[in-house]
């Protein structure tokens, strides 16, 4: 089984994070889910993967990008994959 | 002898010896997240596979404390089941069993499929699994065997260490 380009890290369910799964959907892109806890202080592994703890965050392995924000990801997403992307 | 009553488990035709590790995806709790894993997947060398009662039972803490005291996880991958949720695992995780990662069965479908379901007096609609060890190798074959004929029961961790040992060495 060859592993998703992108990881989510994601909070079970957090609206922004759904958001970003709406998008992946729609671009018909493969991506893992990791989930992490609400409380912030247990989010070291997202704070050491984007650099803050906020979550949605992904990270993109074939462009090397790792993007935090939800409307950051969705226009990087959509800019990326989407129709007249690059 | 023991001088207290201890219930035989019915005859169960479990995983033993020789089979292949049936494969199977859950989420897989490690101490900072969780993630859908299958077991074919993370198999990858000598692999202690823990099937145990849900968190907070004292069977579960006995075992991973016993994990802890052998440094088992620094020989061979250790991974837990349970019917307990991920956030569970995350809680049992911070306090023992360190490098261990727990896979999470809450419908007991996997338990079953293994041969080790447990119906538990007094908590209806709660399939919990009786303790079991599978030691595996690479490829998912199962090394050595024990699983729980008594309840209560506990593995034996000389023979895990031994089993461990052989395999290893």
């Amino acid at each position: 089984m060859s592993e998703p380009q992108i990881t989510l890290y994601r909070l079970q369910a957090c609206p922004f994070c759904e958001r970003v799964v709406r998008t992946l959907n729609e671009l018909d892109l493969e991506y893992r889910s990791r989930y992490v806890e609400p409380m912030h202080s247990e989010r070291n592994v997202v704070k050491r993967v984007s650099g803050a703890r906020s979550v949605p965050a992904i990270v993109d392995r074939e462009t090397g990008v790792t993007m935090s924000e939800s409307a950051n990801i969705v226009e990087y997403l959509e800019g990326t994959y989407g129709e007249g992307g690059a | 002898m023991v001088d207290f009553d201890v219930v035989s488990l019915p005859e169960t035709d479990h995983v033993d010896e020789g089979d292949t590790a049936p494969d199977f995806t859950r989420p897989l709790v490690n101490g900072e997240y969780w993630e859908d894993r299958a077991l074919a997947d993370v198999v990858d060398g000598p692999t202690l596979l823990l099937f145990h009662p849900m968190d907070g039972a004292f069977q579960g803490t006995y075992l991973y404390n016993t994990v802890d005291d052998h440094g088992w996880s620094d020989d061979v991958d250790v991974l837990g089941v349970s019917i307990s949720t991920p956030y569970a695992h995350k809680r049992l995780l911070a306090e023992r069993g360190d490098g261990v990662r727990i896979f999470s069965d809450p419908g007991a479908d996997v338990i079953e499929e293994y041969g080790l379901a447990h119906e538990i007096d007094g908590m209806t609609g709660i399939t919990e699994s009786r303790p079991a060890v599978f030691l595996l190798d690479a490829d998912r074959t199962v090394e050595h065997a024990w699983v729980a004929s008594e309840h209560p029961e506990f593995p034996d961790s000389e023979a895990i260490g031994d089993a461990v040992a052989d395999l290893v060495d």
